[in-house]
């Protein structure tokens, strides 16, 4: 049990206890009142959604709209902006069922089942130069953060070698700590190298998804761009926090380690654990604006409302997972939603539990001894960020 | 225990892949659209729990069940 929370609009909970706990904040509200009055920095009002069955009711609802310009952020003050053109996660039908559905092929159990040796193999180099790196090495830059990206950059068709501006740039575009003026030049920069391969590819296609959706034939060169620009930041940096984030929940939960050590077997429930368990979509994803007027769990939220959704609550929510708190990599999935739910559920999700049903068992393999170098409490973590994650994870082995 | 009978809707279906992933033997993914394109709508008494856990785990709620209890 907990306190009643104050039923005046908050600003959204972001303060945790420890890296891996939600912000406590969230538990409370879930508990009394799971649709809440969300007060944004922007000085709207709006509502934050925490139980899992109401997270899921908001998602699969067409009244709750995607649309960029009509969504009050919880944590930025930027103004509500169209989605640029192609870049469907802003968008609502019937947008954004034609350019998913253009997608939606290369991404199917089978296409990423054909992908699994090479992930292996980049798999396998990311730890080699993790060894090479000596101890304490940095396990996000050595391992956790090019995985994904690689993979992302082989899948799209967009050269490696430019890995370090775009992964800079993307950071300083996403991050609530950002000047608005420096995340406008990010995303220029970002926007002028992606329509220099869009161009390239539509003069001379290659094997990849950004040269299909092109060649495909409905497209024009900017629309192209805003998907491979959504592909590209989509991608990397989910996929790099929950490595990152997945391996510093196994490494302090060493029960749970030497379980998943003992039996590999365990390896697809406990990816499912992780993405439960860690949750990196924080906050400014899952928000939709209402259409129309809308009873939600006693409440009416006003047509034109933001509605923020807790993915992290919604998958700590006790009604749904028995002991939400510990971590326990044998539990039957369940309704989590750290993939989000209804017609925006993620897109790359089986990609990415690929890459992560391979990374971490590989891991575990080449590192026996693997341990924290540093104390959880001087990990730097990725707080005011959309997409949680690590900065820094040095270990040892 | 009536056995299942299992209906789609490919409409609605947002191609996640979560019912390729966990019944293969029932779902799979059209080739170019990725969405769902059901292999057997009654299917045998082995694959109930892979069946049910799809209809739960589709986020775009495109997977019916009948015959569930
Ligand atoms: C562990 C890794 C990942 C997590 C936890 C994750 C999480 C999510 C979530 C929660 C959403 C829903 C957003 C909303 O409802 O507004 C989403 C959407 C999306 N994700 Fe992921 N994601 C991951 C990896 C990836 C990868 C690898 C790709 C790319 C290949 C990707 C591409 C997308 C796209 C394109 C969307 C938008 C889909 C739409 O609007 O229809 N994600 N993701």
């Amino acid at each position: 049990m907990t306190e009643a929370p104050s039923r005046r609009p908050a600003p959204l909970p972001t303060e945790r206890a420890t890296p891996l706990d939600p912000p406590t904040g969230l538990a409370p509200l879930r508990e009394h009142q799971p649709v809440s009055p969300l007060a944004h920095p922007d000085g709207t009002a709006g509502w934050l959604v925490t139980s899992n069955a109401l997270v899921r009711e908001v998602l699969a609802d067409p009244r709750f709209s995607s649309r960029s310009e009509l969504i009050h952020s919880p944590m930025r003050t930027d103004p509500p902006t169209p989605a640029p053109r192609g870049v469907f996660i802003g968008m609502d039908a019937p947008e954004h069922p034609r350019y998913r559905k253009l997608l939606t092929g290369q991404f199917t159990v089978r296409r990423i089942r054909q992908l699994t040796d090479r992930i292996e193999q980049i798999v396998e180099q990311a730890l080699d130069a993790t060894e090479a790196a000596g101890q304490p090495a940095d396990l996000i830059q050595t391992f956790a953060l090019p995985v994904p990206s690689l993979l992302i950059c082989e899948l799209l068709g967009v050269p490696y070698e430019s890995h370090e501006d775009f992964e800079r740039w993307t950071n300083v575009m996403s991050s609530a700590g950002s000047a608005l003026a420096d995340a406008q030049a990010a995303e220029a920069a970002l926007t002028a190298f992606l329509a220099g391969i869009v161009a390239d590819k539509r003069a001379r296609p290659t094997d990849d998804v950004l040269s299909g959706v092109i060649h495909e034939g409905s497209l024009d060169d900017e629309e192209a761009l805003g998907i491979a620009l959504m592909l590209l930041v989509a991608g990397h940096e989910t996929t790099s926090g929950m490595l990152g984030l997945g391996t510093l929940a196994l490494l302090t939960h060493p029960g749970q380690l030497a379980l998943l050590r003992e039996d590999p077997a365990l390896i697809d429930g406990a990816v499912e654990e992780l993405l439960r368990y860690v949750t990196i979509a924080q906050f400014d994803v899952g928000v939709r604006a209402a259409l129309e007027d809308v009873e939600l769990g006693g409440r009416l939220i006003r047509a034109g409302d933001s509605v923020s959704v807790s993915f992290i609550a919604a998958n700590r929510d006790p009604d749904v997972f028995d002991d939400p708190d510990t971590l326990d990599i044998t539990r039957p999935p369940g309704r989590h939603v750290a993939f989000g739910h209804g017609a925006h559920a993620c897109l790359g999700q089986q990609l990415a539990r690929m890459e992560l049903r391979i990374a971490f068992p590989a891991l575990l393999r080449r590192f026996p001894g693997l341990r924290l170098a540093v104390p959880l409490a001087e990990i730097p973590i990725r707080s005011e960020m959309p997409v949680y994650g690590a900065y820094r994870l040095p270990v040892a082995w | 225990m009536t056995r299942l009978r299992v209906e789609t809707d490919p409409v609605l279906c947002a191609g996640s892949g979560m019912c390729a992933l966990l019944a293969p033997e029932v779902f799979d993914q059209d080739e170019k659209e990725g969405t769902v394109v059901l292999i057997d709508d009654r299917p045998a008494e082995e694959r109930r729990a892979a069946v049910l856990a799809a209809a739960e785990r589709c986020p775009a709620g495109a997977i019916r069940v009948a015959g569930a209890d």
